[in-house]
């Protein structure tokens, strides 16, 4: 059971790890276009566009 | 499986290619359809991004928008300044069918070295742009995309950040308690396997303290749109589904604090957060369906703000926002803008496009002192107007009001799952406390176990499966809808729409297309079509645009004088009226026409129609064998209503109706307990659609008219309604199976709680097994839809 002491941190760290993943990529607007998102990937993307995308 | 359709357009006999740019019929040989798509194609080449071509998909039923120079608009009013010589704007891009013209656009825009942003979001169709240098530039920037066919429309960037900032707020909450759900599910899981073998009771209690402390503040944080919702229903003395979950989340999480400071072996903690997660995700789901409907509305609205050319009282002008303007205010219109403001007309005469008040295809003249209204177009000379009222005072203004009150009756509409929820909340709550009374005054047990018992008996109704049961059929209808090119704005439209008996259609751009279309009839040469169209190039005249749309590349000629109202002149060579062109009167004239005269030629008559839309006799045969009555109802003369009634099948019509006595049409057939579906486009529609039981619009509809509708459907083609009732009935079934689903659950677990064998690892159990099933059937309306 002493193994719990350190276990648990981890995976709540591991989680809050996650957790905060996901709120930045929500307030970075990665989940504002998520029909965009899925069919970009599939285009070359030009230098150029890479200074203009943000 | 959907077969692939040739292009109805490729239908005429003589027309065998496809235009390289659009994919429209061209003629054979010339590879363009008109001289618009040759330059954008052009352009795209040019740019090095020809790839694009190979790469797009595009839809036959929905062919993009042909590139059209007169419809470019200036949005420079709209640019917002971003500091260090930066400006920002927000355009609506109309027109994009698939990701290439996403590739294109942000790839052509990329190409310039003062752009610094270009980004175009696919879900909502909006284009983001910030630049260096002159603010002017954004007239470049529209220009360029419109050059390539799609239209572009300035939105405010103040319009959408409300509704933005609420469904992040709904992310952040869905993310906030999917993370507490899985961590709390992981200590949940540990104590109930543990229960059986040799985990001790300080180490069960280590893990209830631990759950406790993320649940908490996980809760707190993602339970507020529960509590907002709650609250707010409860203040005016009403229930909602909202009520029962709050509560019985904040029971259960009481309860649970409780028996983890006692050192109790049972505590709730995961079936709290695993509920309020489930139904945030339900949520955030129904937004996202109906947001893109909001967009699109959004768009077209968008596409009406135009800006206003104001005349300063020293004559020189400036371009400002129609917000700013004021009466008195004089101000200039060009030829083809929409009028920003009602007023009066100075000076000159011109004709002025009001399709949007009266859906009728060709201008009206206007004269000196004419009284014009906000949002009819300029199509004649460039114009003067007094303004005399702005806003929510013009014409256009005061039908929304109007339309916003019709509505009134409709907000009152009870939705089934408010239906429910209002018994569902007082039974459950009753029982919970009569199981506490009877376990403590009959059963002998002492307070703590009938308030555990108590407990279970709330997390265990708590409405997970009822919450989701219609929303989840909704959501998976909406979707199959939206890709058909069908957007429903309200979240009771379906429920509304499977009670439909009788459907209302108006004429003009709901059967028909709305704009005229030239008949080949054989009374013309193709070198007379050419010869008309070089002055019809010059024109915004429908008609004349019908005559263009007609023809391989038109090029302008030099030097055509436009006449308002009555035709165009260049030389000897006059292309208009009748009376224009000097042909005497033989009342042989059937529907619109235009007659062109040159020296040493016959005269040459070009006949014109409004087309049904491609597929209305089929639409209206599938109705009637649906077995619905159907009535026509048009503002338009009686000959024309026949014509079309005839044409289409309907043999119920009423013609030179006015926009009230629609409406009251409709009110009497509500009256005899007539359940109405309005399918309309115009403003004149707008009362009408707000007075029926459920409305459709066609996406080019008028604002308000959108405003007023349920559902818009994107197209040219009227089989979206049948799709659309035949959808809604089908979601209404999933809809009331997950109900009966939900409450039959809840009928056989209830006892087992009250008898007080629920442990949380039944509830946890017997709760997502049941939000399982019910989402697991509203999904089969995907797969029902696929196969028609």
């Amino acid at each position: 059971m002493s193994a719990l002491v350190y276990l648990i941190p981890i995976a709540l760290l591991l989680g809050l790890g996650g957790l905060a993943a996901c709120l930045w990529a929500a307030r970075a607007g990665q989940f504002d276009d998520l029909d965009g998102a899925a069919s970009r990937i599939l285009f070359d993307d030009p230098e150029t566009n890479r200074r203009t995308r943000k | 499986m959907t077969t692939l359709a040739l292009p109805r357009s490729l239908a005429p006999a003589a027309q065998d290619a496809l235009c390289a740019h659009c994919g429209a019929a061209a003629p054979a040989g010339s590879g363009f359809c008109c001289t618009g798509c040759e330059a954008a194609y052009a352009l795209v080449n040019r740019l090095g991004l020809g790839s694009y071509y190979g790469r797009r998909a595009l839809d036959p039923d929905r062919p993009p928008p042909r590139p059209d120079p007169l419809a470019a608009i200036d949005p420079t009013a709209f640019a917002e300044a971003a500091g260090e010589g930066q400006w920002t704007l927000d355009l609506a891009v109309h027109g994009l069918h698939c990701a290439a013209c996403v590739w294109l656009i942000e790839t052509m825009l990329a190409a310039d070295p003062a752009i610094t942003r270009a980004r175009l979001n696919a879900t909502t169709a909006r284009l983001s742009l910030a630049w260096t240098g002159p603010r002017e530039k954004a007239a470049q920037l529209a220009a360029q995309v419109g050059a390539l066919g799609y239209r572009v429309a300035p939105i405010a960037a103040s319009d959408m950040r409300a509704d933005r900032e609420e469904s992040r707020e709904l992310l952040h909450a869905m993310v906030v308690a999917g993370f507490a759900a899985a961590n709390v599910m992981l200590l949940s899981v540990s104590v109930w396997a543990g229960a059986a073998g040799e985990m001790g009771s300080s180490t069960r209690d280590l893990f209830h303290w631990l759950s406790a402390a993320i649940t908490l503040p996980a809760l707190l944080y993602a339970g507020r749109p529960f509590a907002r919702s709650a609250w707010a229903a409860l203040r005016i003395g009403r229930t909602n589904m909202d009520v029962p979950i709050s509560i019985g989340v904040a029971l259960a999480t009481a309860v649970s604090l409780f028996e983890t400071l006692n050192g109790g072996a049972h505590a709730y903690f995961e079936s709290a957060t695993m509920l309020v997660f489930f139904l945030l995700v339900g949520r955030y789901l129904d937004r996202r369906a109906r947001g893109q409907a909001r967009s699109a509305v959004m768009h077209f609205l968008s596409l009406a703000r135009s800006p206003a050319r104001r005349i300063l009282s020293d004559g020189s002008s400036e371009t400002v926002a129609p917000e700013a303007l004021r009466p008195g205010d004089l101000v200039q219109v060009a030829s083809g803008e929409k009028l920003p403001a009602d007023g009066v007309l100075l000076d000159g005469e011109s004709s002025i496009d009001t399709a949007v008040l009266t859906g009728e295809a060709l201008p009206k003249a206007a004269r000196q002192g004419d009284l014009l209204h906000a949002g009819t177009v300029n199509l004649g000379a460039p114009l003067r107007l007094r303004v005399t009222a702005l806003g929510d005072q013009t014409l256009v203004g005061r039908i929304a009001t109007l339309v916003s009150e019709a509505e009134g009756g409709r907000a009152a509409y009870r939705s089934i799952a408010e239906r429910v929820a209002r018994g569902y909340a007082p039974t459950v709550h009753a029982l919970a406390a009569l199981s506490f009374a009877g376990w403590v005054l009959l059963g002998g047990a002492d307070w703590r176990m009938a308030m555990l018992i108590a407990a279970a008996v709330l997390i265990i109704t708590c409405p997970c499966a009822l919450a989701l049961a219609v929303p989840a059929s909704g959501l998976v209808a909406a979707s199959r809808l939206a890709r058909g090119g069908v957007l429903l704005k309200s979240a009771t439209a379906l429920e509304r729409l499977a009670e439909v008996d009788t459907i209302v259609f108006d004429k003009t751009g709901t059967l028909t297309l709305g704009r005229p279309r030239l008949v080949r009839d054989g009374g013309f040469a193709e070198a007379d079509l050419a010869a008309a169209a070089e002055l019809a190039a010059v024109s915004r005249h429908p008609l004349s645009r019908a005559l263009v749309e007609a023809t391989a590349a038109a090029s302008p000629a030099e030097g055509v004088a436009e006449h308002a109202g009555q035709g165009l002149s260049l030389g000897g060579t006059r292309l208009g009226s009748r009376l224009f062109c000097g042909i005497e009167d033989d009342d042989g004239a059937v529907g619109p026409e235009l007659w062109l005269t040159r020296p040493a030629h016959e005269p040459v008559r070009f006949r014109f129609e409004d087309a049904l839309r491609p597929d209305a006799v089929e639409a209206v045969a599938a109705l009637r064998a649906s077995g619905y009555r159907l009535v026509l109802l048009s503002g338009d003369r009686a000959p024309s209503v026949a014509a079309v009634a005839g044409a289409v099948g309907i043999s119920d019509w009423q013609s030179a109706l006015l926009p009230a006595a629609k409406a009251a049409w409709i009110e009497r057939a509500r009256a005899e307990g007539r359940r109405v579906l309005m399918v309309g486009d115009g403003l004149n529609d707008a009362p009408a659609l707000a007075a029926a039981h459920a409305s459709l619009a066609p996406a080019h509809a008028a604002d308000a008219t959108s405003g007023a509708a349920d559902a818009v459907f994107q197209g040219e083609r009227l089989g979206a309604v049948p799709v659309l009732l035949a959808t809604a009935k089908a979601a209404g079934r999933v809809a009331r199976q997950n109900l009966v689903f939900a409450l039959a659950y809840n009928a056989l677990a209830v006892p087992l709680a009250i008898a007080g064998f629920v442990t949380p690892l039944i509830a946890a159990l017997a709760m997502s097994s049941s939000s399982l099933a019910v989402v697991g059937n509203a999904l089969r309306l995907n797969g029902s839809g696929r196969r028609a």
